[in-house]
């Protein structure tokens, strides 16, 4: 049972992490002038668009998604509405969060908004599609005894290792190196996308590592 | 609890880094006193002749000067034999051409500079003649314009033009000493030719002109090239035949009587780089031209001949007929002086004897007046010089007298003369002292590593008797004595700073030695990989980047950012913050987890938390708005808070201002105000309760007045201008001194307690039943006081509770004291001393300056809460109770707070940043000495460290001031004499106390000392730096003084909750008797 939930993990993994690629090299084809540093909000929105559209595929496929109480078109609806809602407020929290850290408030806004959709798309929307639009379930996620399943770990992961990448893509930008990555907040949505590929390809790996250790309590 | 060992111990650890920090600076900051003197055309620097300068018709009339920044001695050179030349080399033939073609009309020599080999402290070294130092006391810090004679100076003052262009930082070293000059921005660097397109439209219009006796240029552009692509690049090669040509055409407009010099400043290095003493950093170029014949003598060169650059200062000085600078330390260049017999142009020009004459007279002057008032030269090699220049003049004038020409013996002793006085100054001035440097690091290393496991080992440390200091005092001392006498013996004197050095050493080893369980420290330095120093760690790190040391400001608060943030997101991940009650805790509590909190005080805490964050955050990003900025950031804008209101034009911006200060001010005040009388610490009739009561809100109040007086622009009122200028004199000082008395009154009774007799409500006879403590008898006075404390505590919560005393069924087993405050006893009086000395520094800044030190308060306050209240949280599974150590994050947030202060109270750690106008407050007319304006500056700039550091200690003291909250209610409900207790549960345990105490402060310590440690490391790494005299230098300067100012800081917090230590103890000594009656 633990072997092939690690390895449906490792290949939703795959399929997310080659997606981001796919979103790198394809618009480069198809899109004139297309750069990662010059044109770097398409390059940003369609990681987004393709991250997300995998995401929901693939979480939808496989079935991990909480079970809806209800199966009516209603309830349906509801609840897409609101995991939207919920997506559109996490992007105003990260960005209220980069701006306190000392993005600029008036100036780039959407630059650092685009920042936040990104980091929105790497850690809340995959909470939405693994816990539903369920804030307490997120919050209760992100301790030490928290998780409840082998997904809820790799969120663990994922989500924690997006974050620090794109808090450690801050640092170089102060440098007076003058490199075309160092412009806000280029370095960080670089940092954001390595850290989560990083944290995709690193939480199967510590997932079969630790398999012995890991418990989890039935929801 | 023991009081003087951890006051020794503290006082020790202080003292050990202090030794580091003086052994490196020793080493590395070169210091020299500047000499305030001109020399004049009058000068006679012997009775017995008659003038020494000017009395003949120079020799140049004119001189061109050009600066070609960075031109290193290779790049000068031409070697017909190098078939591929590198990209700078054989760039420059025209001076090839000339030497070869005209060998008594040009020269080449390589020019050697002295460290450190910046373009400003060089240009000021072949201007002065003298070794500029990174600090030349006597300078003015706040502008960089030299003070001390120079070639300028000399130059205007005999009335000649100097007209100059080039690099900018001329303009700022001789202000409106030129006839005319274009200067062009210098800062730069990826700007190859500005600088040099700037001069060369401007060079030969001027040379055709006849407004300019002197004509100095300054190129950039190969220096700036060299630090954007280094010297091994095409762009050198373009540049430098552009300077090739620039030569060849200048000599083109050359007439007879003028001298054409081309120098660089200073070399470089692979990298392009310059600033510290390797050879390719010190060998630059100098060649010299005349159409006239320069060089009398037949000259035969192999190799460029070396000159030290300060030999330039008095070769022009004689050639262009003018006074040599008083503090020259320089030798003429011989070879341009004809011997006596050789002939000249001219038949009336100086002979070598003559000008090596006036120049050993000249520096035998300076060297004079230079030890009558600093001592760093070693009186021996004084002493020697002075016994060289008697014996030679003596040699010389015999011979003049004799009308004989002075034979070549004693030309060669007045050259040997002038050379070891040159050196003399050179080892005293020009070098780092790498010895004493690696000395300062590794004392500083150990004592990092002390400080570190001294917090560790604190309890340990704390319990053994005597905390094991002797042996180390001991040790230390005779260390220090050792290396004494063994110096005494040896080299005849003693260099203090090597005994210190072995002293500090020496004590420090034998502490790591002796001290016990020092293989527990070790255990817990795995504990080192935490989150906390992480973000200490990273900190440190940035100091090794001029970048991010600019960039400070921002960089501390990110990372102040993060480790708020981390705060939640841990004790979320621990599971503390899960307002839902975990599986377990539905048990009821007690059975498995005695501590568990109920979920309502989770939820609470949770609340707190979050608003704690919150305000911390905001109080963050609004101090963003308060900074500085430094001249390298180039798009900045200074906060407009950093003006002094009365030179903001716009009435209404500065009325808004001065309400919104104010207003601030009485936030300051209230908010201490409200939290003291909250806690029942107002209540006594004592001194500090009188401070706190009547002279912090009459000081904030006579604060506002001044305020209104020093706002009023000065052409307004005029006839209350008397009255204006009186309030600026007397209000301050009344402030000063009213805060003083209030700190004197605070150390002499720092109790804030309230007892008040239960006898007046009750008739009580002696059926009285008697006090619990009693019941045991046969007990010690010292335990029958722990028993007593929870008792009269009791009183205090219900004082608190309904501000009366209520009688419940309970009351006849009472003592019959109640005591109010005695919560608060220790955080009380170090509240008030904050408050007290946050006014007095607050007097110290702009008016509107005071949001910042409210958003200080605030952000304090909020780190104080958010550690209570993680301490609650945590307190779950830690039993936190048992030990009263404080965990790294809120230590490292506090530390890295002051530093966020340092800047959002509008300081920056470079010296034209420094507030002079501090040293005015309260003396508008000036000082007469210099120790109290010396005092205000320090303590104005050192702000924010000073008031971080006095309220260490609270750290200890908030989670048990917050415990009457959380406390209350849950925590053994059912046993009424167990509940909260406060600041009495560290009374209870005095050792526990004390080596908390000791654990808390040293853990500061260490983490202001790793901070000092790293930019000592900075400036020592990076000492051939571009940015090292602008950026490591002052950031180390800087550190070093806050780290000096915050550990003294921190003694006297320590030292003021001692002394409360000590009033409490001699408080339930009297009690005892009284309610055992
Ligand atoms: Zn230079
Ligand atoms: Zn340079």
């Amino acid at each position: 049972m633990w072997d092939s939930e690690i390895r449906a993990m490792a290949s939703a993994h795959a399929i997310i992490a080659s997606s981001v690629f796919m979103a790198t090299v394809v618009p480069a084809v198809l899109v004139e002038n297309f750069s990662v540093y010059r044109t770097h909000l398409v390059w940003l929105y369609s990681v987004c668009g393709a991250v997300a559209a995998v995401n929901v595929a693939v979480f939808g496929l496989l079935g991990v998604s909480p079970p809806a109480k209800k199966h009516t078109l209603h309830h349906k609806v509801s609840r897409l509405v609101k995991s939207c809602l919920h997506f559109l407020l996490s992007c105003l929290f990260f960005h209220a969060v980069v701006v306190l850290y000392g993005a600029p408030l008036l100036e780039s806004t959407l630059e650092t908004f685009s920042l936040s959709v990104l980091l929105s798309t790497l850690t809340t929307l995959r909470c939405l599609c693994v816990l539903g639009p369920n804030v307490q379930a997120w919050i209760r996620v992100f301790s030490r005894d928290g998780a409840m399943s082998v997904w809820d770990t790799s969120l663990q992961i994922t989500a924690g290792c997006s974050v620090v990448g794109a808090w450690l893509g801050a640092f170089p930008i102060p440098l007076d190196w003058d490199r075309p990555w160092q412009v806000w907040p280029i370095s960080c949505t670089l940092g954001a996308t390595v850290g989560f590929l990083t944290g995709l390809v690193a939480a199967p790996v510590w997932i079969h590592w630790h398999r012995k250790q890991l418990t989890y309590k039935s929801k | 609890m023991k009081r003087l060992p951890v006051l020794a111990l503290l006082l020790w650890v202080c003292a050990v880094f202090y030794v580091g920090i003086f052994l490196f600076v020793g080493g590395f900051l070169l210091v020299r006193l500047e000499v305030n003197r001109s020399s004049t055309c009058e000068d006679v620097l012997l009775p017995d002749s008659g003038g020494d300068f000017c009395w003949r018709e120079p020799r140049f009339r004119r001189a061109v000067v050009l600066i070609v920044d960075a031109l290193k001695a290779d790049f000068a050179q031409y070697d017909p034999g190098n078939m591929s030349p590198r990209p700078y080399e054989n760039k420059l033939p025209v001076i090839e051409e000339l030497v070869s073609s005209h060998p008594a009309h040009a020269g080449l020599f390589t020019f050697l500079a002295d460290p450190p080999t910046t373009t400003m402290q060089r240009i000021k070294g072949f201007m002065t003649g003298s070794l500029p130092t990174f600090i030349d006391v006597g300078n003015n810090f706040a502008s960089s314009a030299v003070l001390e004679d120079n070639l300028v100076h000399q130059l205007v003052q005999a009335g000649k033009h100097v007209v100059f262009m080039g690099d900018d930082t001329w303009e700022n070293l001789f202000p409106k000493k030129f006839h005319r000059s274009l200067p062009f921005p210098s800062f730069n660097v990826k700007d190859l030719h500005t600088v040099d397109d700037g001069i060369l439209q401007n060079i030969y219009p001027t040379l055709k002109g006849d407004d300019w006796d002197v004509l100095i240029a300054h190129f950039l552009g190969v220096d700036h090239c060299g630090h954007r692509y280094g010297p091994d690049h095409p762009a050198m090669a373009e540049k430098l035949t552009q300077m090739n040509g620039v030569i060849r055409s200048v000599i083109e407009h050359l007439q007879n009587d003028t001298l054409f010099v081309v120098m660089g400043d200073h070399g470089m290095t692979e990298t392009g780089d310059h600033g510290g003493e390797s050879q390719k950093e010190t060998e630059a170029a100098l060649f010299l031209y005349s159409q006239s014949p320069l060089f009398p003598g037949p000259r035969s060169q192999l190799k460029p001949e070396v000159v030290p650059q300060t030999d330039l200062v008095p070769t022009l000085a004689l050639l262009l007929g003018i006074p040599i600078p008083y503090s020259s330390v320089g030798q003429i260049l011989t070879p341009l002086f004809p011997l006596d017999g050789q002939t000249t142009s001219g038949p009336a020009d100086l002979t070598q004897s003559e000008a090596l004459w006036i120049n050993a007279k000249q520096v035998n002057r300076f060297l004079e007046t230079y030890s009558s008032m600093a001592k760093d030269i070693s009186p021996e090699s004084l002493s020697r010089l002075k016994a060289d220049f008697t014996r030679l003049s003596a040699q010389y004038l015999s011979t003049v007298q004799q009308g004989r020409p002075p034979s070549p013996e004693v030309l060669r002793s007045m050259q040997g003369y002038l050379t070891s006085a040159r050196e003399t100054c050179r080892a005293s001035w020009a070098k780092f002292n790498p010895l004493k440097m690696a000395a300062g690091l590794a004392v500083l290393a150990a004592a990092c590593v002390l400080c570190f496991v001294l917090s560790e080992l604190s309890a340990a440390v704390v319990s053994v008797d005597g905390v094991g200091l002797r042996a180390p005092a001991v040790v230390g001392l005779v260390g220090g004595a050792s290396v004494a006498g063994l110096q005494a013996a040896s080299l005849g004197h003693v260099d203090a700073a090597w005994c210190l050095a072995a002293a500090a050493f020496s004590s420090e080893v034998v502490f790591l030695w002796r001290v016990p369980g020092i293989s527990s420290a070790s255990r817990a330095s795995q504990r080192l990989l935490r989150f906390p120093l992480l973000v200490l760690f990273l900190r440190c790190c940035s100091l090794l980047s001029d970048s991010y040391v600019i960039a400070e400001g921002r960089v501390v608060t990110y990372l102040l950012f993060s480790l708020c943030l981390y705060v939640p997101l841990r004790l979320n991940w621990e599971g503390f913050l899960a307002a839902t009650t975990p599986p377990d805790a539905q048990k009821p509590p007690g059975a498995l987890q005695p501590l568990a909190l109920p979920a309502w005080v989770v939820r609470r805490e949770g609340g707190v938390l979050l608003v704690c964050v919150g305000v911390l955050v905001g109080s963050l990003y609004l101090s963003l708005a308060l900074h500085g900025c430094r001249e390298e950031q180039g798009a900045c804008q200074p906060s407009p808070f950093l003006s002094p209101l009365a030179r903001v034009q716009d009435s209404r911006r500065r009325n808004l201002h001065y309400v919104l200060s104010v207003a601030a001010l009485g936030a300051w005040t209230y908010l201490l105000y409200r939290w003291l009388c909250h806690y029942g610490n107002l209540n006594h009739a004592g001194a500090a309760v009188f401070a706190a009561r009547w002279l912090l809100p009459l000081a904030s109040m006579l604060t506002g007045l001044h305020w209104a007086a020093s706002s009023t622009p000065e052409d307004r009122f005029r006839s209350l201008a008397e009255l204006i200028a009186l309030a600026q004199v007397v209000l301050p000082r009344g402030v000063f001194s009213l805060l003083g008395l209030g700190m004197l009154l605070l150390w002499l009774d720092p109790l804030t307690v309230f007892l008040k007799p239960r006898a007046l409500a009750h008739t009580r006879g002696p059926s009285r039943p008697r006090p619990r403590y009693r019941a045991s008898t046969g007990i010690s006075p010292q335990a029958e006081l722990h028993h007593l404390i929870p008792q009269l505590y009791q009183r205090i919560r219900h004082s608190l509770e309904d501000g009366v005393t209520k009688e419940g069924p309970e009351e006849g087993s009472r003592p019959a004291v109640e005591a109010y405050g005695l919560g608060t006893v220790y955080s009380a009086p170090l509240l008030l001393l904050y408050g007290l000395l946050g006014l007095g520094l607050l007097l110290l800044h702009p008016e509107s300056m005071a949001p910042a030190f409210l958003l200080l308060l605030m952000e304090g306050g909020a780190l104080l809460y958010l550690h209570a209240t993680s301490t609650t949280l945590s307190s779950q599974q830690v039993t936190h109770l048992n030990s009263f150590t404080v965990p790294w994050a809120p230590v490292v947030l506090w530390s890295l707070a002051a530093t966020q202060f340092f800047h959002a109270t509008g300081h920056l750690p470079t010296f034209p940043s420094i507030q002079w106008s501090a040293a005015f407050v309260g003396f508008p007319q000036g000082h007469t000495g210099t120790t109290i304006p010396a005092m205000l500056v320090v303590l104005n700039t050192f702000t924010s460290h000073i008031l971080f550091a006095v309220a260490c200690p609270l750290l200890l003291f908030w989670p048990f001031v917050c415990e009457v909250k959380s406390g209350h209610g849950w925590r053994g409900g059912t046993e009424e004499s167990e509940d909260v207790i406060m600041e009495m549960r560290l009374r209870e345990n005095p050792q526990q106390f004390s080596s908390a105490l000791l654990h808390l402060a040293t853990r500061y310590l260490f983490v202001c000392g790793v901070q000092v440690f790293a930019s000592v490391c900075a400036a020592a790494i990076l000492r051939r730096h571009l940015m090292v005299w602008q950026v490591f230098a002052p950031k180390l300067m800087f550190e070093a003084s806050g780290f000096l100012v915050s550990s003294a800081f921190v003694f006297v917090g320590v030292a003021l909750v001692m002394r409360v230590d000590v009033a409490v103890s001699r408080l339930f000594k009297r009690l005892l008797p009284e309610s055992s009656r």
